[in-house]
């Protein structure tokens, strides 16, 4: 699987939906993933991928790691994925 | 109703040994956060804490009792020792019969669990210390305290989280005010600071990597404390019928629940919990000079503290001192409502009130007289102690000067 679609599969498992609902330009709060979600959905990618993602919950918006869509959660694991390699 | 003296107060805390030190620490604005000290801290991504620094138990208690007195057990027994000593109150008589403890803790024995899975787990070990159990129980400082003192009232543990020794000293006060027991121990202790207390807290992803500033727009999360603070709370007419020195009348007290969320706050539900205690009190907005504020800060609870203070007191609020001491000897838990006593008691007794340290921008969302980092003296006839406990459990507590 790629990392892609490996990131899709936790999203969708938090948003609690089939990963074909989910598509790279939704929104995570579109997806109804609330803060707790959203820490929850980094532990399983931290976890999948053996990476650690800078994020702090009270400063979201100064983290390097964009949270805001799939897409850019995809970009940012990549990324991540790419410096631990 | 009974009223409610205060005749005894003791802690232990990353500010000091003792309650002189830690006011005095409390009035220069120290900082007792640093670098965290114990096995495995760099296996940590959090490695600042409040810290209790050149504790030695071995020092205060004898080898029977280490085997039992857990690191949160240790530190209640300190702080009870002095609160007890200076309300010089004897319970080995018939007073003991009519008086009891009730203690706040979210954690217990926190480095007991810690340290014995560590054995089982990672050492393989199949065998552990026999005296695992209670020394781990939550009830095992409330239990020591009854047995160090012969209390043989009304005894019991508080468990809610964050707002652990706020509920405690409320039904304490409640207590000693409906005639239910002559005086109460209370307060609280925590002790989590090791691997697994702060390896579980660094999943939430709510705790700051360099420091705890309360109120400042660049807040970034909070630190965690330890410690313990213990107080005395006495039937006022008995207290002051022994010509005892009194430090503060405990006034009122209410408790609420938001229903709502497992770790977001809620305004409405602070609001009512402080409301509550006003009205039990038989205060008035305007009578109040002083907030002791929850203030981990978080993002979450400064601002709504902020506005739930300031919807509680309307016009009042602009004129109201509200400070977070979490800055300086952190967060501790289930301890912290009872360390934060201690700073409404100075700012009714001493006429001071302590700072919120590391203040360095201010929120528009937190526009309140948050005392930045100077303490100022200031005349103040009843003061708030605010705790807001993750699952949406408030507690707030008011005295009065005495």
């Amino acid at each position: 699987m790629s990392v892609k679609d490996r990131v899709i599969a936790i999203i969708a498992e938090q948003a609690v939906l089939d990963v074909d609902q989910v598509s790279p330009e939704m929104r995570l709060d579109e997806l109804g993933i609330d803060s707790l979600g959203l820490v929850e959905a980094i532990f399983a990618i931290e976890e999948t991928f053996d990476i650690t993602v800078p994020f702090n919950a009270n400063a979201p918006e100064k983290s390097s790691f964009d949270m805001s869509s799939v897409a850019s959660v995809i970009a940012a694991v990549e990324d991540l994925v790419a410096q631990s390699a | 109703m009974r009223r409610v003296a205060i005749t005894g107060a003791g802690t232990i805390n990353a500010l000091g040994h003792d309650v002189a030190t830690t006011l005095t620490a409390m009035r220069e604005g120290r900082c007792g956060i640093g670098p965290l000290e114990f096995r495995d801290v760099d296996r940590l991504q959090i490695r600042i804490g409040g810290q209790v620094r050149g504790w030695e138990a071995e020092a205060h208690f004898n080898r029977q009792d280490l085997a039992l007195f857990d690191r949160f057990t240790q530190f209640t027994m300190i702080a009870a020792r002095q609160a007890v000593a200076q309300s010089g109150l004897d319970f080995s008589g018939r007073l003991g019969l009519e008086c009891g403890v009730v203690l706040g803790t979210a954690g217990g024995g926190v480095n007991t669990w810690d340290e014995n899975y560590r054995t089982v787990y990672e050492d393989g070990k199949n065998r552990v210390h026999p005296f695992v159990v209670p020394k781990l129980m939550n009830n095992a400082a409330a239990s020591h305290v009854s047995m160090e003192w012969n209390l043989r009232g009304p005894s019991f543990t508080v468990a809610t989280a964050c707002a652990s020794s706020n509920h405690a000293m409320g039904l304490a006060f409640q207590m000693v005010r409906s005639g239910a027991a002559r005086a109460m121990i209370t307060g609280g202790s925590e002790a989590m600071l090791c691997f697994g207390g702060i390896k579980a807290w660094e999943g939430l992803r709510v705790m700051s990597k360099d420091a705890c500033r309360p109120f400042s727009a660049n807040r970034n999360g909070m630190v965690q404390g330890e410690g313990a603070g213990v107080f005395v709370f006495e039937d006022w007419d008995h207290a002051a019928a022994r010509g005892a020195d009194i430090l503060a009348e405990v006034a009122g007290f209410a408790m609420s629940s938001d229903a709502a969320d497992i770790v977001m706050p809620s305004q409405a539900g602070a609001e009512r919990a402080i409301s509550g205690a006003l009205r039990d009190a038989g205060l008035n907005p305007a009578d109040v000079g002083y907030v002791n504020a929850h203030g981990t800060g978080t993002a979450a609870n400064d601002k709504t503290e902020c506005a739930a203070v300031a919807h509680a007191f309307g016009a009042d609020a602009d004129r109201l001192m509200i400070s977070s001491t979490k800055a300086m000897h952190g967060h501790l838990i289930g301890g912290t409502g009872a360390v934060e006593l201690l700073a409404c008691i100075m700012a009714l007794r001493n006429g001071v009130i302590a700072p919120t340290i590391g203040y360095e921008e201010p929120d528009p969302e937190c526009a309140l007289d948050v005392v930045p980092n100077v303490a100022r003296e200031a005349k103040v006839g009843a003061a708030l102690s605010n705790a807001f406990a993750f699952g949406g459990l408030n507690a707030v507590i008011a005295l009065k000067r005495a």
